[in-house]
């Protein structure tokens, strides 16, 4: 995992943090690269804000170190540190207005006061609210507070940026657009950004990498396709999406695939490794993967020739929701397996497939992943736990 | 941060010195009702209750006790209905004018109180009615008003409104929404305000003195042993009890509002 | 929905209420505010209009005659200088008072625990309520020649203040002390931990977050407590007259006036604390301190 120092902007070094009896970050190791987008995704109370929260030195670690580039920061108060944080309420200074609030950081630096007026004019622009310097924080919407906050942080030139959830209290079409505007400004300032998220959405859409965090631990850390097409538990593969796991045993091994028997007898290609034979797994695939058919040759799917994995099942349910229509496909031997297909084919109204129409499912063994079926209660946490 | 430490240290050091500052001269009070001589010199002598017992054999400082219990529970009362009248207003209304409401009913309690006194003694005087117990009633309820208007407004600001939409949604009409949904949640908050009302009516004498007319409240009993020689040592177990009589409904009133920032709304 | 019959009136009155909001405003606010303007602010009136009236030198009786007179007594050199003698004192006071209740204020809104901090805001409140004359009695036992202040204070080889305008300081700022204490507290209690945090983040140490952050937060505070340690020893007469008999302040001269009796006079007088006031309440009011308190 060690990579070369001079590119490590953060890391993390078995650190701990223990609230009474509480662990809420559990010996985690990290490593953030420089200029990289990095995100910290997870249910409430996995640990990411705590993290984050260390880093900024907020919160003291219990046990570990915490590096930013070489330095060892573990012990330093947070105005010691090389990190500037967008908190999720913005925590702008009510008292003082939007040049002072966006000035706070250079005014402890001692900044000549014409430079403190260039460098605010020119981040105000950054986050396009040139001309609001004198309005108080209470007369702006919570868009333009949010933007205050983050040019109060960026105008520091931190060696990186924590974002708490800053996004989390504004609506829906907001934050679609703030979410690529942070994106442009990371790319603009080129700061190492790390942001606190629990919307798989957008740690997706801005993310170089992310790390999935569950009970104080990284589950899995990779780019938002490696996560989304390869979930190693099935933990990421319901945190990201939704995905069908079905339950099965490798049965075989052929060039970089695995041969699986799924519990309703019927065998699937996966190309995956690493899986003994005879081992218990769980087949994932998503629903988006999935090609429907209409079929009435019922039980005569094994394998269709161009290497497809087949199955069989019944609609139970259709539910059509504009780009796709959804289905709920109920197999023989009794699972659900949830499957989106883009309304491509319907050139009009009352064309999806109906409740009870017998179907065939196919998907490509590349799209299909395999993760260890040791962890019982993951169970809960697949399908559609998540959508 | 070991700065952080030393300055925490210093901050609890002065905090236990405001608070010994607060409590030192109450407590010499106490301390002097059960002193042996009877006098003001200090270090105490001994220990006694022959005061306690003087005191509580004293026909002019047991009536002076009765009559601010009296003129206390009436100004509390007028203050209760008024208080919680012009809270249900305020809170539950949009109106023009609404935040000068709150502004009016603290005018009472926050103009010098010299000027409250003679203001509504020259009333009484110019109107011909009499000075006494009904005229301290009525002098204390017009700064006891808001004790209960503050305590229950910021009750209802914490209750949402939407629970009495709830009541008329599941068919109460608005005197059954007061009586099973509004007022079970002002209650305390009416309860809290008036022990307050009840703890300041019964300490007042400022205006108290303008308005009494030849009555004894227990502080103008108070103030005229200051100079009595001979009633010194009463003094202090009046004091005690005094003390105790407006500390009291203040522990309760503080009990009673989860929020006890409000009880210090005066 | 059929209600029972006997029930139906009051329905009946409670639906037509419901669509006359106004007019339940109105049974609602009517009466606290008609009282209310009636008894205080008529009284205020009646004492204004004496102001301008005179009084009988021989009977001491008012005389519904017009003049200008009192006002123009205002001017005279000793009603000024007790004035500004007490406003000196009621400043003195109210900025002792900010001082001290700072600390403590602070500790119990952002150090102490839950547990300690409901503990602390009753132990703080009950002494703003027990017995006034007996906590003015207790400084008596405490200034006085032979009393707790000098026992203490002697083998050190010094003295108290004793009474005067020293020891009416003190008195004071003992007896409003709780009034800052509180609302400071709610004050401070009320900033967001993050604001601190956002301050730290961006450089601030402590001290500065203290004076940059958390003192500037906290002025509608101040001033929220100081209307009370400022209205109240403006309208106070019988702690000076206890602890400082031989200096006249704004409240015993009024009174003194007022027994005279020269209603006029005094009426005349007290629209000066009065009017103090309310040009304070005024401008507390705009600095939010309403919101504050």
């Amino acid at each position: 995992m060690r990579r070369d120092l001079a590119q490590t902007d953060v890391r993390l070094d078995h650190v701990t943090k223990r609230f009474h009896d509480v662990t809420a970050v559990d010996d985690l190791m990290l490593d953030v690269e420089r200029g990289e987008f990095f995100s910290m995704l997870g249910p409430s109370g996995c640990g990411k804000t705590t993290t984050l929260r260390m880093i900024a030195g907020f919160e003291e670690a219990t046990g570990g170190t915490i590096y930013l580039g070489d330095v060892d920061v573990t012990n330093r108060p947070p105005f010691k540190r090389d990190v500037n944080t967008v908190f999720q309420n913005y925590a702008l200074f009510p008292h003082l207005n939007v040049f002072e609030n966006v000035a706070f950081g250079l005014r402890r630096r001692r900044t000549p006061n014409a430079d403190v007026r260039r460098r605010v004019a020119e981040f105000l622009t950054l986050v396009e609210l040139p001309g609001y310097e004198r309005r108080k924080p209470s007369q702006l919407s919570g868009g333009q507070q949010q933007r205050v906050a983050l040019a109060r942080a960026l105008i520091n030139n931190p060696r990186v940026l924590l974002l708490d959830e800053p996004l989390g209290a504004l609506d829906l079409k907001l934050r679609k657009q703030m979410q690529l505007e942070l994106k442009r400004i990371q790319t603009d300032v080129g700061i190492t950004f790390i942001y606190v998220t629990h919307d798989q959405e957008e740690a997706m859409t801005m993310s170089d990498r992310i790390a999935v965090m569950r009970a104080g631990k990284v589950e899995q850390l990779g780019t938002a396709e490696e996560l989304y097409e390869r979930p190693s538990t099935a933990f990421v593969a319901g945190f990201l999406g939704v995905s069908n796991l079905l339950e099965g045993r490798v049965v075989g091994h052929s060039d970089g695939a695995i041969e699986v028997e799924l519990s309703g007898g019927r065998r699937v290609r996966a190309a995956s490794e690493g899986f003994a034979d005879g081992s218990t797994v769980r087949v994932g695939v998503r629903p988006e993967k999935l090609r429907l058919e209409a079929t009435t040759d019922e039980g005569q799917v094994a394998r269709a020739a161009n290497g497809s994995n087949e199955l069989v099942g019944r609609v139970s349910d259709a539910s059509y929701v504009g780009v796709s229509t959804q289905y709920v496909v109920r197999l023989d031997d009794g699972q659900d397996v949830v499957v989106y297909t883009q309304n491509l084919d319907i050139s009009g109204i009352g064309e999806q497939h109906s409740e009870g129409q017998q179907v065939r499912l196919s998907w490509l063994p590349k799209h299909t992943f395999v993760i260890a079926s040791n962890n019982s209660q993951d169970k809960e946490m697949t399908a559609d736990a998540h959508a | 941060m070991g700065r952080g430490r030393i300055g925490r240290l210093g901050l609890l050091v002065a905090t236990i010195a405001v608070l010994l500052f607060m409590y030192l001269p109450l407590s010499l009070v106490v301390a002097y009702a059960f002193n042996k001589s009877g006098t003001q010199t200090w270090p105490p002598t001994g220990y006694t209750l022959e005061w306690v017992n003087a005191a509580l054999a004293n026909r002019g400082l047991k009536d002076a006790f009765m009559t601010s219990v009296g003129v206390a529970l009436g100004a509390t009362l007028v203050a209760m209905i008024l208080g919680s009248l012009a809270a249900m207003g305020v809170a539950r209304h949009r109106f023009f004018g609404r935040d000068s409401v709150s502004f009016l009913l603290v005018l009472p309690i926050s103009l010098p109180g010299v000027v409250t006194g003679m203001a509504l003694s020259t009333t009484f005087a110019t109107t011909d009615l009499p000075l006494g117990v009904l005229a301290i009633i009525v002098g204390h309820a017009t700064f006891c008003v808001v004790l209960v208007y503050n305590n229950v407004v910021a009750r209802l600001r914490r209750v949402s409104g939407t629970l009495e939409e709830a009541s008329a949604d599941l068919g109460a009409d608005s005197f059954q929404t007061f009586r099973f949904v509004t007022f079970p949640q002002m209650r305390t908050a009416i309860l809290a305000g008036a022990l307050l009302a009840f703890a300041l009516s019964f300490d007042e004498i400022i205006v108290t003195f303008f308005l009494a007319g030849g009555v004894k409240t227990l502080p103008i009993w108070i103030f005229q042993s200051f100079r009595l020689a001979n009633q010194v040592a009463l003094v202090n177990v009046a004091g005690l009890g005094a003390i105790l009589l407006s500390v009291i409904p203040v522990y309760i009133a503080t009990r009673l509002t989860s929020d006890s920032a409000t009880v210090g709304r005066t | 929905m059929d209600g029972p019959p006997t029930r139906s009136f009051q329905r009946g009155l409670a639906a037509w209420m419901e669509r006359h909001s106004r007019l339940r405003l109105l049974l609602l606010l009517g009466l606290p505010l008609g009282a209310l303007i009636l008894i205080y602010f008529g009284s205020l009136a009646i004492l204004f209009l004496n102001a301008f009236w005179q009084r009988d030198t021989f009977t001491g009786h008012v005389l519904r005659d017009f003049t200008l007179e009192n006002f123009l007594d205002l001017g005279r050199p000793v009603f000024i200088t007790v004035t500004l003698r007490t406003l000196v004192l009621a400043g003195a006071v109210t900025l002792t008072c900010a001082a001290i209740a700072f600390p403590i204020a602070y500790y119990m809104a952002r150090v102490a625990s839950p547990r300690v901090r409901g503990a602390m805001v009753v132990a703080v409140l009950m002494p703003l309520w027990a017995s006034y004359l007996i906590k003015i009695y207790s400084w008596k036992l405490i200034l006085s020649e032979d009393g707790v202040l000098n026992w203490a204070l002697t083998p050190l080889g010094l003295r108290g203040p004793g009474f005067g305008e020293v020891g009416l300081w003190l008195v004071f700022v003992y007896l409003w002390l709780p009034y800052m204490i509180l609302p400071l507290f709610a004050g401070l209690e009320r900033i967001p931990s993050s604001i601190l945090e956002a301050s730290a983040d961006l450089g601030a140490r402590s001290w500065t977050t203290f004076r940059r952050v958390i003192l500037p937060m906290a002025i509608p505070a101040v001033v929220a407590g100081s209307i009370f340690t400022f209205s109240l020893t403006l309208g106070d007469y019988i702690t000076p007259g206890q602890i400082a008999s031989g200096k006249q302040f704004i409240g015993n001269l009024i009174l003194a006036d007022f027994g005279v009796p020269n209603l006029p006079l005094a009426a005349a007088e007290a629209l000066v604390p009065l009017a103090i006031m309310l040009i304070y309440l005024v401008i507390a009011r705009r600095m939010g301190a309403f919101d504050a308190l």
